[in-house]
């Protein structure tokens, strides 16, 4: 594998996991472990996975002032979301917009009482902090944390695995974050925990020093039932999920609104919010939320059994006769026991139970709009 | 009946005119478990090296090329309602499709078991 690829606090212990490695966003990442993808995807749903996911960003934002108020307005010049509104210890998804309304990446804000703590994708992070940095400099302290440790534990088993290392974790709902310590073979740890994730399940994710990533990941690879998980499965969790990966599903040439992410702009960032647009390609979005879109991002369900792919060419007809979108995201969803996929279609194919056409082989395979997500969130609220 | 094999690890066995043809195990193994198994229509012509069938795992999808020249003879049907049939018995059960060869010639082009086995 090339040098030029950077490596994660786990990389060793990934590999004396029995890991399959690959290169993904610039890093050697697990895809897979011996379980393998469908094991560990259902391992997941049924009991807790562990995900080395320390190639993401993580960026922490203080203002100058000290107030961190200061620094979620700040922040709020970029990113579409509700920020000032955001109580000391929760969390809030979010997206960084370009000038046309375009998405340059997906992130995850926490208001850490004093300061902000920001996880950008890892194929987008140096650009991301750049632009974070430029905009914000005058009034905040732009933190880059990329040596960091980032994992994400879960599945129901998730809370009873944790809580013995970390007990302060038993009373947080959905997307509180703490910050903590977490006991190892060797002592315990300062963590961030928050309890969120990527797969549609309860969970947490807990950042820590490079340096104690691993006795972190160790002790919590030793409770019963969690596995370690790779890539692979993650993917196909989060995509019965219903989520969005950066750079297929969403990207500089899908808007928020077109993206069906108009949840992620809160009722203030709106028309006629206290504090609406405001960020970059405000007005693209803002029309575009008045008057509609051409196409939207959808959930598709399969009737037989092949799997359709990203890139897949969407139809309104069986003869491949009007092409009216294509697929970004497909694959086999274990849990769903089905192909599962989401792509954009022209708004008028966009609502629930729509028949269109997935060209697959020069066949045209019989697919529905559905609702996303394709399985039921286990979500602590 | 004999089997040969291809680089792109696919075994034939023929008895006569007549072959079926699958994955190896060891592709098989490398794949993971199958979630989708599919072969072009019965009577197809194709030549050596034509995607014959496709098989899909959680990953991706593969081709499964014609190891020679024939014509398609009928789909493992049973791959259907099971895929997961090929993990199980990729050499045996889990067979992919049918298919008469043209030229029985053609077979000794293909690599024996001892040959596959050290590539």
């Amino acid at each position: 594998m090339s040098d030029s690829l950077q490596r994660t606090p786990l990389y060793d212990l990934n590999l004396e996991l029995g890991a399959k490695m690959v290169p993904f966003a610039g890093f050697e990442m697990p895809i897979q472990f011996p379980a393998g993808l469908m094991a560990e995807h259902l391992h997941t749903r049924e009991k807790a996975g562990l995900f080395d996911v320390s190639h993401m960003g993580q960026i922490r934002i203080a203002a100058k002032s000290g107030d961190v108020k200061d620094a979620a307005a700040a922040l709020e010049t970029l990113v579409p979301a509700d920020y000032v509104g955001l109580a000391a210890g929760r969390q809030r998804y979010g997206l960084l917009t370009n000038d046309e309304g375009g998405i340059l990446d997906d992130l995850m804000v926490a208001n850490m009482g004093h300061d902000l703590l920001v996880v950008v994708n890892a194929g987008c992070k140096v650009q991301d902090a750049d632009r974070i940095e430029k905009a914000l400099s005058d009034r905040c302290v732009v933190t880059r944390q990329f040596d960091r440790g980032l994992m994400a534990l879960q599945g129901p088993a998730a809370e009873a695995a944790l809580v013995p290392l970390c007990p302060a974790v038993k009373n947080m709902r959905f997307m509180d974050v703490i910050e903590t310590e977490l006991a190892t073979a060797t002592g315990p740890v300062k963590v961030t925990v928050s309890r969120s994730g990527y797969t549609g399940e309860d969970g947490f994710e807990i950042g820590c020093a490079g340096a104690d990533s691993e006795k972190v990941a160790r002790a919590i690879l030793a409770q019963p039932d969690v596995l370690p998980i790779g890539l692979g499965a993650r993917d196909s969790l989060r995509l019965e999920a219903g989520l969005c990966l950066y750079g297929n599903d969403i990207d500089v040439t899908t808007t928020p609104v077109e993206a069906s992410l108009g949840w992620a702009i809160q009722k203030a960032r709106r028309e006629g919010g206290s504090r609406e647009g405001g960020y970059p390609g405000a007005e693209v979005v803002l029309k575009q939320t008045r008057d509609g879109v051409s196409r939207k991002r959808v959930g598709l369900l399969a009737e037989g059994r092949a799997p359709v792919r990203a890139g897949a060419k969407l139809f309104a007809d069986a003869e491949g006769q009007k092409e009216i979108g294509v697929v970004t995201s497909g694959a086999f969803g274990p849990s769903v026991k089905a192909p599962v996929a989401m792509g954009y279609v022209a708004s008028d194919h966009a609502a629930l139970d729509t028949p269109v056409f997935a060209e697959l082989r020069g066949k045209y395979v019989p697919l529905h709009v559905r609702a996303m997500p394709f399985v039921a969130p286990g979500f602590k609220r | 009946m004999t089997t040969y094999y291809t680089k792109s690890h696919e075994w034939i066995r023929v008895d006569g005119g007549q072959a079926t043809v699958g994955i190896t195990t060891h592709a098989s193994e490398e794949l993971g478990e199958l979630v989708f198994v599919e072969a072009k229509d019965e009577g197809t012509e194709v030549a050596a090296g034509d995607a014959a069938a496709v098989v899909e795992s959680v990953k991706a999808a593969s081709d499964i090329y014609a190891p020679v020249a024939g014509t398609l003879a009928g789909f493992n049907e049973a791959l259907s309602d099971d895929p997961t049939l090929v993990g199980r018995d990729a050499e045996g059960e889990g067979w992919i499709f049918r298919m008469t060869v043209s030229n029985p010639d053609d077979l000794k082009g293909l690599l024996t078991a001892e040959q596959y086995k050290s590539l």
